[in-house]
């Protein structure tokens, strides 16, 4: 990958280490005797660290996923052209979409 | 005859790191579908919940999970080798993410089961 | 002396052909203190000189006879049989991969060079070269990345051993970036800017993922995976504006 897709990976990732300790962290405990919606609602609704925390998740995730993909096509796939770039940059904007969509859901439910 | 390369454990963490990553980018729009739920209110994401709450799902879920912690593991070694300049052992090191995976996912079937 | 008329001797298969061929299979006599080298000499000499090998100073100095014995790339000259023969006297006997081959175990090392070329691993004395000796104290750190890598032969076999060069043909590979790695940290070089350039990209150090087989098996106990992590390194404060 290029200097600036490096980067953007390594620094994603740094992001990631401390949201994905935490997010381990949090469902090991959450789904203690089971989840349910309420339970998880009744964290999230409303709870604006919350919301921030996981948005940032989200945007971290929606940089780290693509670029990690990018390397496995390239790689393993006869796949390089520049479309592959293009198709992975709709595939991020994908999870962005989706992701906040997921986090606004359980803010407001 | 498997060629030397393939057999050294850096190649194996390497290896562990692609297709748990892998593994979790299929995942994840699907994470974010199912959560999403919750916009038809609460009832919706309860209804999900209780839809995949059988033992094939939460196994999978475990090995999610597992996967997480795996690839993050994984990661914290390259970002080691990359910018801290450590010069690990690296079966070493591949035992530790190995254990902790372990000791993750074992942790969420014990809870959720 | 041999044991017993069973373990005396080896059943070596060797590739016969360019890129396509097939393993054919010489019977040797096992000997005390035999190298890969002896085998493969033993084997053109007495048994069938159509076999195209290489070597040249026999005793680990130049690189020559690098090829892939049992799974490994590795020196014929400094492997003895008897560190690698399977249980049953076997040897497998392969040119080195990821280029192309000439014939039998002999590779067109041209690709290899040139990428040495492309990674800007050659000394750049800039416009105003020195009129004297520079004073280069082997203690800085600079010099110590410098000497750590300094010491590679050329000989192929952490290219042919990188998984990331086989996967991606355009990858510059383990050697070439480890030396302008040394030569990044030559503090006597004015070509640092074009240097870093040239090792960056999709072709560059950021398509190493540290599986680590180049440093497993470099003979000369070169570590290139820490190289081009300096060279990632370099390339990140490069593009935070910084110098480092």
């Amino acid at each position: 990958m290029s200097a600036g897709l490096f980067i953007a990976q390594r620094l994603s990732a740094a992001v990631l280490a401390f949201a994905v300790a935490v997010h381990l962290a949090t469902i090991v405990y959450a789904v203690r005797d089971g989840l349910t919606a309420g339970e998880i609602l009744a964290r999230t609704h409303g709870n604006a660290a919350f919301f921030a925390f996981y948005a940032l998740f989200v945007a971290a995730v929606a940089v780290h996923a693509p670029i990690g993909l990018r390397n496995i096509i390239r790689e393993w796939t006869p796949w390089r052209s520049p479309s592959l770039d293009l198709a992975l940059a709709v595939f991020a904007a994908l999870l962005l979409v989706l992701g906040l969509r997921a986090v606004f859901a359980v803010y407001v439910a | 005859m498997m060629r030397a390369s393939h057999k050294q454990p850096g190649f194996a963490a390497a290896l562990l790191h692609r297709l748990s990553g892998l593994a979790l980018a299929i995942f994840l729009p699907l994470h974010f579908l199912a959560l999403a739920t919750a916009l038809n209110g609460a009832a919706a994401l309860d209804t999900f919940l209780a839809a995949t709450s059988n033992p094939a799902v939460k196994l999978t879920e475990c090995a999610l999970v597992a996967a997480l912690a795996m690839h993050m593991t994984l990661g914290l070694r390259v970002l080691a080798i990359e910018f801290l300049d450590i010069r690990e052992r690296t079966l070493v090191v591949l035992s530790g993410c190995a254990a902790a995976t372990l000791a993750v996912g074992l942790v969420f079937l014990l809870n959720a089961g | 002396m041999p044991a017993s008329k069973n373990e005396s001797m080896l059943s070596v298969e060797v590739w016969r052909g360019t890129d396509t061929g097939r393993f054919q299979t010489y019977g040797v006599p096992r000997r005390v203190n035999q190298t890969i080298l002896d085998v493969v000499s033993e084997i053109q000499r007495e048994q069938d000189p159509t076999l195209s090998y290489r070597f040249a100073c026999r005793v680990g100095m130049c690189g020559s006879c690098a090829m892939v014995v049992n799974g490994r790339p590795r020196w014929t000259c400094r492997t003895r049989v008897s560190q690698v023969v399977t249980a049953a006297g076997g040897l497998r006997l392969e040119p080195l991969r990821n280029l192309t081959v000439v014939k039998d175990l002999a590779v067109e090392m041209t690709q290899f060079f040139d990428k040495w070329r492309d990674a800007r691993g050659a000394f750049e004395p800039g416009s105003a070269p020195a009129r004297d000796f520079a004073v280069v104290p082997p203690s800085t750190p600079q010099r110590q990345a410098a000497d750590a890598g300094i010491e590679c032969i050329g000989c192929g076999i952490c290219y042919s051993a990188c998984d990331v060069v086989a996967w991606d043909r355009d990858y510059l590979g383990p050697a070439a970036l480890n030396r302008a790695w040394t030569l990044v940290n030559d503090v006597r070089d004015a070509g640092r800017e074009a240097r870093l350039a040239a090792v960056s990209g999709d072709a560059g150090c950021q398509a190493c993922h540290t599986h680590m087989s180049c440093t497993s098996f470099c003979p000369k106990g070169i570590a290139p995976t820490y190289s081009i992590a300096g060279l990632k390194r370099a390339l990140l404060w490069r593009a935070l504006g910084s110098d480092r």
